[in-house]
């Protein structure tokens, strides 16, 4: 067990590509605890899907020594969609370094978790990093520092991740000015999880910080919240190599094996205690992430329908966070509709679906959860927009909102305007943060993020605006829902809750990319968008009137039944929908989300 | 399939079988053309009719009822091998003979050399007779070409000739499209038969790659109806999706493709049937040649189909002719969409034919084809089986013989 006093828990935390990564692997080498040979880039960044994409999802933690201190480096997830998890890594240390790109200044995210790094009372240790880059302007940055987040310019460090530059001050800088944790080894036991992986040999392992008391191997502990009692069977450090050890006392960070199945028995957030002689009360914080996005996943092949569910189920091993329940389309078959905490928690669940599990998915629209309260004074939540009720019986809906913190060059403030209104945001506070640089605050319905809202952003800003969001509760608006009948016949995939001052524009584009991609039947097909019973656009797919092939002799037989042979298998695999045959990739393509 | 049923005499009625002669040389290449045609071996032409001489020999074992020249250009060989390959091929009493020619190449002499070697039918590729048109399609000869190669054929005393037309070219109107039958239809003698084929766009060809002259379907449907109209009024019915004749001057040769009957192959890259196994020669002409003045078989590779291919290659070729398919081939009675694509056949019988909407969209039926149950054996009739492609063959050889 190490004293207390010679322990420091930190996170670094930055903006997505000010470099964390890069420092973690500096702090590694130059402590130590990888040498030359086996580093590699981004060391902690271990899922194949991190190192490409060049962003942490699942948070890793690692110990090392700095002259007479043990250091734990928390890492945290550098997307907004896992922000629940950065709060918790954050509740396991004592203090964050700030890094800052020098050449960028402050960005969306480098706010939100500065705030959050605040809220949870941490002591902030800010660097400029990137000082290597001929771009840098770390004088003018540090004011930046200085004026927006009010941390004295003296104290800001000026390192470079890349060559290690300024590295050994910034740990020393860490040891001088974050406090050591406090906390007795003879307490009742108090552990914080704060990650937790699943590993297919030895099951769940959590990442742990032990607040109170001491956790030693082969005790019994019990999970607080999910209320059962696992017996400890190894605890260890991470160096980064798992190193097991007896016992972790306060303040330390390690791991934590203890027979449990998933990682939906022991969530980020959870209290482990000792089963004989248990806390009385958690740590506090612990919250249940909802999916705040919503789409179907429905397998290419129809067959594949149990593979898709099983690999479901393993994914959510290792992903408490993903939902999912049966959910049946006319246009697409059996699937899923799945729940997730972001969309880039969406694309990378499906990739690792597609990926890990080499299956082949189409996935709809993504959609959020809507609370229509009917008319006879019920509630329910929609998160599939062909499940909505119908409107004669809704009173009204809500729908989600998230609140947008926005940096952008003052020069693009009209284009972000533009285009968070259009989207419906609601201006909540504008402020320079220095003449050049501007924060927007924006309430803006979550419905109108999902759909290409930071692609959107990032082209009108040619890349400068930064974005971080955090959920604002629910908004009563005017809502109707579109549906979209080929034939007379309804087609729940492409069903949408749009704003009513939308509605028309949403049914015109709707009936005229289908009217592209529906094949010519043997009758004329109309496309209508509707709002109940009400037609809002109608497109029509005139019959085809001619599928023939002009010569047929002796040489053409051969050819002529292998095509039609081909045009049967064809045939075959169309979806029929009110009579009208549609190839699944029409669907497909009518999905896609760009115009 | 139904050969095989005892008690039956279709078997050994089988007729002989026809010869299909292909010849691959052209003057130039049409840019819409995929077959296997050259331009520049015309200096083979000697050593592939001596390849195809050797050919027939070693493969035809009864006389033809019919032979049909195709290419390419048969009317490009010099009129001694034309001789020589019509004198070599083993033909029935009042067979059925065709050639293909280019209304160019239709010399008073020509003619007078086809006759001779016995010719009974030239198919004249006019293509079309407005100017415009056939530079769009990539052809060269001067419309006027037909006017004179028709009174040739008729003064070598050939009294059967049909005209082959294509629709859908760029830079075709509705008028023009009509103006060219009109012209062809004004033809002195007039044409006994028409061939009118939508312009397709075959992979690989130049017309291909230039997407801009692709024809529209909804144009090519509705010049096929001004054809079939204006065709029809002059005498000719239509036979088949693309064809039209006088009564009595239907291409048997192309019937029994159509019935499928049996054929030897003959040339490079002509294709064979006997009895249910297709196959097709080697492509280039030096390939052939060298395999048969090797001795070896010039075949490139062959199929065989199985009983219930057969049956529905069976119903799918004869679905495009007037013969049509039995009614229980098909799923009618379900959707009037479909329904409206077919027609009692006018001889009362349990056969339906296609409409002139379901000829547009023969395809779509085809999709939805399926072999009918047995039927009840009738008297004697000697077709009791579903397809029933002996019945088809006696029917539409009565019709025409």
């Amino acid at each position: 067990m190490t004293d207390t006093a010679h322990i420091r828990n930190f996170s670094i935390i930055s903006h997505v590509d000010h470099g964390k990564s890069t420092l973690s692997d500096r702090i590694l080498e130059m402590t130590g605890a990888v040498d030359a040979r086996e580093m590699r880039e981004q060391y902690l960044d271990s899922m194949d899907i991190e190192r490409e994409r060049g962003i942490t999802i699942k948070a890793q933690n690692v110990r090392v020594r700095w002259k007479s201190h043990v250091l734990h480096l928390i890492d945290t997830p550098g997307h907004v969609d896992f922000g629940y998890e950065v709060s918790r890594s954050l509740a396991a240390c004592e203090g964050v370094v700030l890094l800052v790109d020098a050449s960028q200044g402050i960005e969306a995210q480098t706010l939100a978790n500065c705030y959050l790094a605040l809220e949870h009372d941490l002591e902030i240790v800010a660097a400029l990093n990137k000082i290597d880059l001929p771009a840098a302007d770390p004088d003018r940055y540090a004011g930046e520092i200085e004026q927006v987040l009010g941390l004295p310019g003296d104290d800001i460090l000026r390192i470079s991740a890349k060559t290690g530059e300024g590295v050994a001050d910034l740990l020393d800088a860490v040891v001088a000015r974050i406090p050591a944790p406090v906390g007795s080894p003879t307490d009742p036991l108090r552990a914080l999880i704060f990650d937790s992986h699943y590993d297919q040999y030895r099951g769940v392992v959590n990442a742990i910080r032990v607040v109170d008391g001491t956790m030693r191997t082969r005790s019994k502990v019990r999970l607080f919240i999910a209320g059962t009692t696992h017996e400890v069977e190894e605890i260890g450090i991470r160096t980064p190599h798992s190193v097991p050890v007896d016992e972790l006392g306060p303040g330390e960070v390690g791991y934590l094996i203890a027979g449990i199945k998933s990682v939906g028995e022991a969530k980020v957030g959870e209290t482990v205690t000792d089963a004989a002689k248990p806390a009385a009360t958690p740590l506090e914080g612990y919250r249940d992430p909802k999916p705040m996005v919503f789409c179907g996943l429905y397998p290419v092949d129809g067959d594949e329908l149990p593979e898709l569910r099983e690999a479901l189920e393993k994914l959510q091993l290792s992903d408490a966070s993903i939902t999912f329940e049966p959910e049946t389309s006319a246009a697409l078959g059996f699937g899923f509709r799945c729940g997730f905490l972001g969309l880039l928690h969406m694309e990378i669940a499906r990739e690792r679906l597609e990926r890990e599990f080499d299956l082949s998915l189409i996935a709809t629209a993504p959609s959020v959860e809507y609370l229509a309260h009917l008319t006879n004074g019920q509630t329910v939540e929609v998160d599939n927009p062909s499940a909505m009720p119908p409107a004669q019986n809704i009173e009204f809906i809500d729908e989600p909102v998230l609140r947008l913190t926005i940096i952008t060059p003052a020069e693009y403030t009209g284009t972000v305007m533009d285009l968070a209104q259009t989207r419906r945001g609601n201006l909540e506070k504008m402020q320079y943060l220095s003449p050049e640089r501007v924060e927007l605050i924006y309430a803006v319905p979550l419905a109108e993020v999902v759909v290409d809202f930071f692609d959107q952003l990032k082209s009108r800003t040619k890349g400068y605006a930064s974005l971080d969001y955090e959920p604002a509760g629910y908004q009563r608006e005017d809502l109707v829902k579109v549906d979209i009948l080929l034939n007379s016949a309804p087609v729940d995939a492409f069903s949408s809750i749009v704003h009513k001052t939308r509605a028309q524009e949403y049914g015109r584009k709707m009936a005229a990319k289908l009217r592209e991609l529906i094949p010519r039947q043997l009758f004329d097909v109309p496309i209508q968008a509707a709002i109940g019973g009400r037609i809002i656009a109608r497109e029509t797919v005139k019959a085809r009137r001619k599928d023939v092939l002009a010569k047929c002799y002796g040489g053409d037989i051969t050819r002529k039944r292998k095509l039609l042979e081909k045009q049967k298998e064809g045939k075959r695999r169309m979806k029929n929908i009110g009579r009208v045959e549609v190839p699944q990739e029409a669907f497909i393509s009518a999905l896609r989300l760009d115009d | 399939m139904c050969e095989t049923q005892p008690g039956q005499p279709a078997a050994r009625e089988r007729p002989a079988p026809a010869v299909y002669v292909h010849i691959p040389f052209c003057p130039s290449r049409c840019d819409y053309c995929a077959f296997a045609t050259w331009t520049d071996r015309h200096e083979l032409r000697s050593a592939y009719t001596d390849a195809c001489l050797r050919h027939i020999a070693e493969v035809q074992r009864q006389p033809a009822d019919t032979v049909y020249l195709g290419g390419g250009t048969p009317s490009q060989l010099a009129t001694a091998d034309l001789l020589r390959l019509l004198e070599a091929i083993d033909t029935a009493p009042a067979a059925e003979i065709t050639v293909e020619a280019n209304p160019e190449d239709v010399s008073p002499q020509w003619a007078l050399a086809a006759a001779e070697a016995g010719a009974t039918r030239i198919s004249l590729g006019v293509q079309s007779l407005d100017a415009h048109v056939l530079r769009g399609l990539g052809r060269r000869h001067d419309p006027a070409a037909a006017r004179s190669a028709v009174a040739a054929i008729a003064a070598a005393g050939i009294t059967s000739y049909s005209v082959d037309l294509i629709y859908g070219g760029a830079g075709e109107t509705d008028g023009s499209w009509r103006a060219t039958i009109k012209g062809i239809l004004g033809l002195e003698p007039a044409p006994t038969h028409v061939s009118a084929y939508a312009l397709t766009v075959e992979a690989g060809t130049p017309l291909s790659r230039d997407p801009a002259r692709h024809p529209d379907e909804d144009v090519q449907a509705a010049r096929y109806e001004i054809a079939d109209r204006m065709l029809a009024d002059a005498g000719l019915e239509w036979y088949e999706i693309s064809n039209w004749a006088r009564l009595g001057q239907e291409s048997r040769h192309n019937l029994n493709y159509w019935l499928q009957g049996d054929y030897l192959a003959i040339g490079a890259a002509a294709h064979g049937h006997l009895d249910g196994r297709r196959w097709w020669n080697l492509r280039t002409p030096e390939r052939y040649i060298g395999a048969v003045e090797r001795g070896d078989d010039p075949v490139a590779a062959s199929e065989h189909l199985d009983p219930a291919q057969r049956a529905f290659e069976a119903l799918e070729l004869s679905l495009r002719t007037s013969h049509g398919v039995p009614a229980a081939a098909l799923p009618l009675g379900e959707d009037p969409a479909f329904d409206r694509l077919v027609t009692p056949a006018p001889d009362k019988s349990d056969r339906v034919v296609l409409t002139l909407a379901g000829r547009l969209l023969a395809n779509q039926v085809a999709l939805r084809l399926r072999i009918p149950p047995p039927a009840v054996p009738t008297h004697g009739s000697g077709h009791s089986d579903g397809s029933g492609h002996s019945g088809h063959r006696a029917h539409l050889l009565s019709q025409i013989t």
